[in-house]
């Protein structure tokens, strides 16, 4: 069977053929396919378009079911995308990645010492081996930065390289990534998904495991710093950045805790993290912020993602930035003009790996170059750092005839500010269009990661593969897509799972301290979801009733309007808009600590979020209403469950768990003061005991029909009632004490006093005490916890 | 010439203020050959959680400070002492002419603090813009040295451009004070340095004091109740750097004294930090220069 594949895997699967004059990934020149790549050509071949169809359902099933998107930006704003995996991968043999990887290594090596002659002696530029303007004129060379050496030693810890396979098979380097490289964790995504898609090939091929990478880069970042702590941080622009989803995948994955800079403080020369249990000394920074954001007092005034101070911390040398500030320097295109001058002069030796051919047109001969064959050329800002083919700047600059002279003229002008570069030609890989495998234009992304001061490669990477033959439409903000890198002779049957498996001993690490910022996101997180299903009760009782009563539930229904009131809701239409409000805050805030949050609860959020948005446009009052409301609740409980069966009993399920519990106390005590009014028409307290799902209960433990003081012991003081005040109130008073710092020498602190006084008045109070009044007061106790918490964690 | 420099900064903050890191950059500079501070003594009202000096990229003395929290008033109170040396006579004009400053900067190859090349290009506070640039290019044409494009330049925004304390802000952007013809000593140094740089000449902005008393028998200068602000533009390798106020329409000269240099006023403000960024404060600075 396997020899059948191997055999019937020589010529291409039916249809895919090779662009003339372009080298293919998988078809060899004289149309064969080449043999690494004949067990996937030979599976392709063997299957009719709805089992390949198949096989991309798994991939995308998977991404969806993860979350996985990216941010897109259009004229209307920004919106989340699924992320665009082509579930073919990129082949790539041992031999050719192994003289692939020492290029790179060098080119990493070259960059370290650039970096450090443009922030330190400056000698490449004072030899006449770099243009001055060229710096001088740069935004990305930060100037507070020049001199402050880095504290490990080195300036570059985490590098990206774009690179394309040129006519001749070679590769060349198109661009270098240095300032806060992104695309690993989404690396890893399609990994994942793509092993889906091909399982049995990825079991049988020895395709290199990425795990490895990822363990020995965060084992060397964490190794004991001076300080012995050996505190990692990600550091993030924050949810509304194109690769958020990546930050907070990473973080999860390897167990970093991830951070905006509003969550660091400087003092004493040293950063510290704002946790809920106080300032916490950072050794390490791993940013995917760019370099001017990062400290509003020292780089970019405007920044309001920064972190007062930091470059202060750097200058004082206790602190790791991975890469260094000022590192996108490096990814000026005009540079790759000179690198390969550079190499010599840096290394000793001459560049192993080529780079995509650029003149920086401040020469003559330069120009010249570019005027001898304009159309071969394209031309872009010297300065621009973006990706080839991202850049809207770049343009091809001899449109036709007679244009010659203008171009001179304008490079004559403007030379010294403008960069060409050869119009890139790439190889091309097959991807599935339309049930049909197509050639595509390609490049690979390949990561590095300094490891113990030596550069390790990550063993696959991400693909780009372009929307249409036209490599310019490689950009993925203008369709196009990604694929799986798999670089064979893998050692053979290593494990599939992406966990490491632990060798050595076993130690259990302590939990992170908490940030301050993630624990007031999560607390708010509890309230807003525990807000949303006690308005939805709230809302499904009045629309039962409209649906049994009509016009006779109005004096009822008005009797309630306060507690509409409070939940922003009305009975007007089916799902109001005060739901939905309260449905995205919920949503958004789940989003801001997308590394804390179980992917499942998350995923069914966003579910809850979509379907209450489809609802409100169809669903009418009454028994539409009722119905659509019930289905809103079973999906809430769902979350609910996942986020108690599942969620570990960190800190940070702590505070998710106080802020759920602290709203439906402070719900509850609205819902006795309101409907237990005795000024109220009958059925407002059956209509208490509906929406505190207690009717059962109320039947079994009374016996008779509901009245005031039945309704207060059951919803109000009843420890034994989940739905009751008394239990909320006895739960926060547990895992209050639980919180880090509950009490300061014996006595308890400001949040854990609150609740022990609440909880003891309660616990002493009888149903005919628990008056309207008192349960006003109770409301407002309990609220007045928010602010407790605030000062003692969240600020 | 030997001064008593005081300098007071105060601000009041509308609200509690949060405290928080600033960056002042007020001490007079020691620039050999010029100016020498005999002593100097700085007071920060509260006292600071935190301070440190340290040189920034262009060599200004900075003091890093982190003040506490609940802060409602701040007051800097600076003291020193200079010798500032006296006018001296402006030395014949050794400049290049304008057409060569390509060639002069090409044969310059340094990034070093005071290397022309990094006062040649737009800056955060001074953008390219086309209307200074059209003035520049009409005020220096037919000059033949780099030199006498500089004092033409100056005269020219010195008659152009009315000294108005209320027309501008600290962050107007210098296309608005330019279409008013209205400004302070920062705004007019500003608007200068973009001219320069539109003709191809490098120029950087120096923060200083001026000599707030006038010898007898002279007038007060312009600009002399608050820091003030003028231009330094690179002639060509043999003139070098050339420091004029446009202000005062005049060479810089003996009633100048420097703190630092930049490429525009963000380079070398006084206060910078995070307390400037939280807005709504009132700020009042004010100096006293007396010759001793």
């Amino acid at each position: 069977m396997a020899d059948d594949r191997a055999e019937n895997g020589i010529r291409p699967p039916r249809g895919y053929a090779a662009l003339p004059g372009v080298p293919d990934e998988m078809v060899a020149a004289d149309g064969t396919v080449r043999p690494s790549w004949r067990r996937l050509a030979g599976l392709l071949a063997a299957e009719g378009p709805q089992e390949i169809a198949q096989r991309r359902v798994r991939a995308e099933q998977y991404l969806r079911d993860s979350g996985v998107f990216y941010r897109q930006y259009g004229a209307g704003g920004s919106d989340e995308r699924p992320w665009p995996l082509s579930p073919v991968p990129v082949l790539v043999e041992a031999a050719d990645w192994e003289t692939l990887i020492p290029g790179l290594v060098q080119r990493a090596d070259l960059l370290e010492a650039l970096m450090a002659d443009l922030y330190g002696e400056n000698r490449l530029v004072a030899e006449g081996h770099l243009p001055p303007d060229l710096i001088a004129a740069n935004p990305e060379w930060l100037r507070p930065m020049v001199g402050i050496r880095p504290a490990s030693g080195h300036f570059l810890h985490f590098l990206a390289f774009e690179i394309g396979r040129g006519p001749d098979g070679t590769w060349w380097v198109l661009a270098d990534r240095t300032q806060a490289p992104s695309g690993a964790g989404y690396a890893l995504e399609n990994r994942v998904a793509t092993s889906r898609a091909f399982s049995e090939l990825y079991a049988e091929m020895n395709v290199h495991r990425l795990a490895g990478f990822f363990r020995d880069f965060r084992d060397s970042l964490l190794a004991p710093g001076r300080d012995g702590d050996g505190r990692v941080l990600l550091l993030t622009p924050g949810p509304l950045n194109e690769t958020y989803y990546e930050h907070a995948y990473i973080a999860r994955y390897m167990g970093l805790t991830l951070v905006q800079g509003e969550d660091l403080t400087v003092a004493n020369g040293r950063l510290h993290l704002r946790t809920v249990a106080g300032p916490a000394p950072v050794d390490a920074l791993w940013r995917r912020l760019d370099s001017g954001y990062a400290d509003p007092v020292e780089l970019d005034p405007e920044s309001r993602i920064g972190t007062p101070g930091l470059v202060s911390a750097l200058r004082a040398g206790g602190l790791v930035m991975i890469n260094a500030l000022g590192s996108g320097v490096l990814e000026t295109r005009a540079l790759m003009a000179f690198l390969p001058r550079l190499a010599p002069v840096l290394l000793g030796a001459d560049l192993r790996l080529p780079n995509i051919a650029t003149w920086w047109l401040g020469g003559a001969a330069e120009r010249a170059t570019v005027l001898a064959d304009p159309a071969a050329r394209m031309l872009s800002p010297a300065l621009a750092t973006g990706l080839p083919f991202d850049s809207p700047e770049e343009t091809h600059p001899a449109p036709g005839q007679g244009a010659t002279a203008d171009l001179a003229r304008r490079l004559k002008a403007e030379g010294p500010s403008l960069v060409a570069q050869e119009v890139v030609r790439l190889s091309t890989t097959p991807t599935l269009i339309d049930g049909r495998l197509e050639p595509r234009p390609m490049t690979l992304r390949v990561f590095l990661a300094r490891v113990d001061g030596r550069w390790q490669a990550m063993p696959g990477g991400f693909a780009r593969i372009g929307a249409s033959r036209d490599p310019a439409a490689i950009a993925m903000q203008r369709g196009g897509s990604t694929a799986d890198v798999w670089v064979l002779g893998g050692p053979p049957g290593a494990s599939v799972t992406l966990v490491p498996a632990v060798t050595g001993t076993y130690r259990r690490a302590a939990e992170r301290t908490l940030p301050a910022r993630a624990a007031d996101n999560l607390f708010w997180l509890g309230r807003y979801v525990e807000r949303t299903e006690t308005a939805v009760r709230i809302l499904r009782a009045a629309h039962v009733r409209l649906a049994e009563s009509g016009a006779d539930a109005r004096p009822l229904l008005q009797g309630i309007e306060p507690l509409h009131g409070f939940y922003g809701i009305e009975t007007g239409r089916g799902i109001p808009a005060g739901l939905l409000d309260t449905l995205t805050a919920a949503v958004a805030t789940a989003g801001r600590v997308r590394d804390l949050f179980s992917t499942d609860a998350w995923s069914a959020l966003a579910d809850i979020a979509r379907t209450a948005q489809q609802m409100a446009a169809r669903v009418t009052p009454g028994d539409d209403a009722a119905r659509a409301l019930s289905a809103l609740l079973r999906k809430l409980a769902g979350v609910s469950g996942l986020v108690h069966e599942n969620m570990y009993r960190s800190q940070g399920w702590r505070f998710l768990t106080i802020g759920r519990q602290q709203e439906r106390a402070m719900g509850m005590a609205a819902i006795l003061a309101i409907l237990a009014d005795p000024r109220l028409p009958a059925g407002a307290l059956d209509m208490a005991v509906e929406i505190g799902d207690s009717v059962m209960t109320h039947r079994r433990r009374f016996a008779v029909a509901t009245g005031p003081a039945t309704v207060i012991d059951l919803l109000g003081l009843d420890g034994d009632n989940p739905r009751s005040i008394r239990h909320q109130v006895d739960g926060l008073a547990e895992q209050i004490a639980l919180l880090p710092a509950a009490e300061d020498r014996g006595r308890p602190r400001a949040p854990l006093r609150a609740i022990m006084r609440i909880q003891v008045d309660l616990a002493t109070q009888t149903p005919e005490g628990l008056t309207t009044g008192e349960l006003w007061s109770l409301r407002s106790r309990i609220a007045d916890l928010s602010d407790r918490l605030t000062e003692a964690y969240f600020s | 010439m030997r001064y008593n420099l005081h300098l007071e900064i105060h601000y009041s903050f509308g609200h509690v203020a949060a405290g928080g890191r600033q960056l002042l950059r007020v001490l007079p500079a020691t620039v050999p050959g010029r100016q020498q501070v005999a002593r100097s003594r700085l007071a920060i009202t509260p006292a600071p959680l935190e301070e440190r000096r340290f040189r920034d990229f262009f060599g200004t003395e900075v003091i890093e400070i982190v003040l506490p929290g609940g802060l409602t008033d701040l007051l800097v109170e600076m003291t020193a002492e200079v010798a500032r040396d006296e006018t001296v006579p402006v030395p014949p004009d050794t400049s290049a002419p304008p057409g060569a400053m390509a060639a002069e900067l090409a044969a310059l190859a340094s990034l070093a603090p005071d290397s022309p090349h990094h006062f040649l290009f737009p800056s955060p506070r001074v953008p390219g813009v086309p209307e200074i640039a059209r003035f520049a290019r009409a005020a220096v044409a037919g000059t033949t040295t780099v030199a006498s494009a500089v004092t033409r330049l100056g005269l020219a925004l010195n008659r152009a451009i009315a000294f108005d304390p209320r027309a501008t802000e600290v962050d107007t952007p210098i296309a608005q004070a330019f279409r008013q013809r209205r400004g302070v000593c920062q705004d007019i140094a500003q608007i200068m340095i973009a001219g320069l740089r539109s003709q191809g000449i490098p120029a950087a902005y120096v923060a200083g004091y001026l000599r707030t008393r006038p010898p007898p028998g002279r007038p007060r200068l312009v600009g002399a109740d608050a820091m003030h602000a003028w231009v330094r533009a690179w002639c060509g390798r043999a003139a070098g750097w050339i420091d004029y106020d446009p202000t005062n329409a005049c060479r810089v000269n003996g009633d100048h004294v420097e703190v630092g240099f930049g490429r525009d006023y963000g380079d070398v403000a006084p206060v910078t930090g995070s307390l400037r960024m939280e807005g709504g404060q009132s700020g009042s600075h004010s100096v006293d220069i007396a010759e001793i």
